[in-house]
């Protein structure tokens, strides 16, 4: 099912492209802690890749890796098929990468609108004095910008607190206003950290439509760290199963479920 | 009595233009403070010294005179040329920028992450360490400084003779109202303008307040802090310099004009630490504050009448009083977002 450098095609029938970002031999360490011990995997173009397990097991470390918050001290990260030098986290985001945090970050004092068109910021071009001397090129270039973050707003179905302070809003929405925040960026790859941690049934429902919506309608590359494995397994086209910042697993939702030593991980650890 | 109130109009007039420059330098405080956490102590230096190198590049003086001559035995002080107040604000401009740089790539760059109190030791040591530089490039004694754009339209000298005349008619009586005073509120007013057209509608705008808002936030939308650190305290210094200029064309540039930053605190304290209207309506408030407060307590027949006595001087004083009071029941100040401890 899987050919290395053509890509597969998933069960639902989507076709899945060639490697865009590729992990190899990364080791984390924090002083005496080793957070990520040894790992190599890689994310296709077009896919859901979902990256599991326990609490402490090196998941958001990992993402902070691609997303360039965090410098591995051995391996080497791949984009595009080219190495990519040590990085700091905006340069990443230049390139295409944009993601959502754990515990939200997002700009509290700014409107829902704000933050969307804040994501937009990689792609405004115009200089400081461009926009100075070309007033009609800066506009366009906003009037452009903005209908893409209205597009998204539309897509999220946000539209009833677009005006409203970030600050105001239940957890539930916070959450989708950082995810259209990322996709404002109109991202290559897109990096969620538990999009759907401390949402009730209904609100996970809803994150994982539009997860899947973003991947079809976009054709999106996802990367997403998720513990609930109901909603894992039914998003994702390949999974990584972390423990104690080992790769014990990699594969399709099935192979992974059936893999003893995840199942021996699962087992061993009490969970939220 | 109604003599008495259209007096203290005059007086609250003048208040009203004297906050103008406090509400400057506070300015340029919220502007860095906002952005990176750090308590700039040294805006108020930044004033003297734009000003300092303002005066130093239009009359043609070499800067670091007295170390070049002490170590190569020359003797030089002047180019012998004077250059025009644009050009010479345009490259005080690049001197300021030049300045950001090199704080931020030598001293902060390297202090990301620690704690406030040792962001502002910092700028306490970068405000002497300024302080040092400034009399050692330009000397330390009083200079004069006129800011002309043409032959004959300089910075306007003397009372206003237009609202002299006018109060006269109207009060029977002329206020006495400074030309420069009222220049100087039109500059402040339009320089806000400015930053407020900037933070709102330019990408770097955008980023600055992204970067204020929330660092990891701004991160993962690919702002470069430091380049916002630069361009943050660019900013800073060219308000400073407009600052600077105005406090040097009143009273000449001197030392002394570091000493109106500490004005400035109370200001902060009064309008928040990270608040631009409260800055400029904090200053106003200090501005008019100090000085009715003056014209009140000093006079005989208000004061001296209601409680028997008179006190003398207390500008000196009223500001910081003002503030504590506010700290103590306010403590956020006027428009300063509320401080709750996150747990
Ligand atoms: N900035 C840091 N400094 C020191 N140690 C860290 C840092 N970030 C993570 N760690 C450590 O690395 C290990 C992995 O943490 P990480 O947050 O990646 O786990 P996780 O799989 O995301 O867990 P969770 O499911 O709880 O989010 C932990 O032992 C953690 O304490
Ligand atoms: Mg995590």
């Amino acid at each position: 099912m899987l050919d290395q450098a053509e890509g597969y095609v998933t069960a639902d029938g989507r076709k899945i492209g060639g490697v865009v970002m590729e992990m190899k031999n990364i080791t984390l360490r924090f002083g005496g802690v080793e957070a990520i011990k040894d790992i190599s995997f890689d994310i296709r173009e077009g896919e859901i890749r979902a990256i599991i397990g326990p609490n402490g097991a090196g998941k958001s470390s990992m993402l902070n890796v691609i997303s360039g918050f965090y410098i591995p001290q051995v391996g080497q990260v791949f984009y595009k098929g080219a190495p990519r030098p040590p990085m700091k986290p905006f340069e990443v985001a230049r390139q295409g990468i944009a993601r959502t945090f754990q515990n939200i970050a997002l700009f509290e004092g700014m409107t829902v609108l704000d933050n969307v068109m804040t994501g937009r910021l990689t792609h405004m071009k115009t200089g400081l004095w461009g926009q100075a001397i070309w007033k009609g090129k800066a506009e366009a270039e906003e009037t452009a910008n903005r209908e893409v973050a209205e597009r998204i707003i539309d897509f999220l179905e946000i539209q009833a607190i677009r005006k409203t302070p970030v600050a105001r809003l239940p957890y539930g929405l916070k959450k989708r206003v950082e995810l259209a925040r990322a996709l404002a960026a109109e991202p290559s790859l897109l990096l969620l950290d538990e999009p759907m941690a401390g949402m009730n049934v209904e609100e996970k429902e809803d994150m994982s439509r539009f997860i899947l919506d973003v991947n079809d309608e976009f054709g999106t590359t996802i990367a997403l760290i998720e513990h609930d494995m109901g909603v894992v397994m039914d998003l994702s086209d390949r999974v990584v199963v972390m423990d104690y910042g080992k790769k014990i697993g990699d594969g399709s939702p099935d192979e992974v479920r059936n893999n003893q030593d995840v199942i021996d991980a699962y087992l061993g650890v009490s969970h939220d | 009595m109604s003599d008495q109130l259209i007096y203290a109009s005059e007086v609250f007039l003048n208040g009203l233009m004297a906050g103008v420059l406090y509400a400057l330098v506070a300015l340029g405080f919220v502007l860095i403070f906002k952005a990176s956490g750090i308590f700039n102590f040294a805006q108020g230096v930044m004033a003297l010294f734009a000003a300092m190198t303002l005066v130093g590049i239009q009359s043609g003086q070499v800067p670091f005179a007295h170390l070049i001559n002490a170590v190569f035995g020359t003797k030089i002080h002047h180019f012998g040329w004077e250059v025009h107040s644009i050009i010479a604000i345009i490259l005080t401009v690049l001197v300021m920028i030049l300045l950001a740089w090199m704080v931020q790539r030598f001293i902060f760059r390297h202090l990301v992450g620690q704690e406030p109190i040792i962001l502002f030791m910092a700028t306490i040591g970068l405000a002497y360490l300024l302080e040092g530089v400034a009399d050692l490039m330009w000397g330390s004694e009083i200079k004069k400084l006129d800011v002309c754009l043409a032959e004959g339209t300089c910075l306007p000298q003397g009372i206003n003779l237009a609202i002299d005349e006018a109060t006269f008619n109207l009060f029977g009586y002329g206020f006495f109202i400074d030309n420069l005073d009222i220049t100087a509120t039109i500059i402040a007013i339009l320089l806000v303008t400015a930053l407020v057209i900037f933070s709102q509608y330019t990408k770097q705008g955008r980023a600055m307040r992204a970067v204020a808002d929330d660092h990891q936030a701004a991160l993962s939308v690919g702002v470069s802090l430091n380049y916002i650190w630069i361009l943050v305290w660019s900013v800073a210094g060219f308000v400073a310099l407009v600052a600077g200029i105005m406090w040097g064309a009143k009273s000449g540039v001197q030392f002394s004009l570091s000493l109106i930053a500490l004005k400035a605190l109370p200001v902060l304290m009064l309008g928040g630490f990270t608040s631009i209207p409260g800055a400029i309506v904090g200053g106003l408030i200090i501005g008019v504050g100090e000085k009715l407060f003056e014209f009140f307590m000093s006079s005989g027949d208000l004061a001296g009448a209601l409680f028997g006595f008179t006190m003398n001087a207390t500008e000196n004083w009223f500001a910081y009083v003002l503030a504590l009071i506010f700290l103590v029941f306010r403590p956020q100040g006027l428009f300063g977002e509320k401080i709750i401890e996150r747990v």
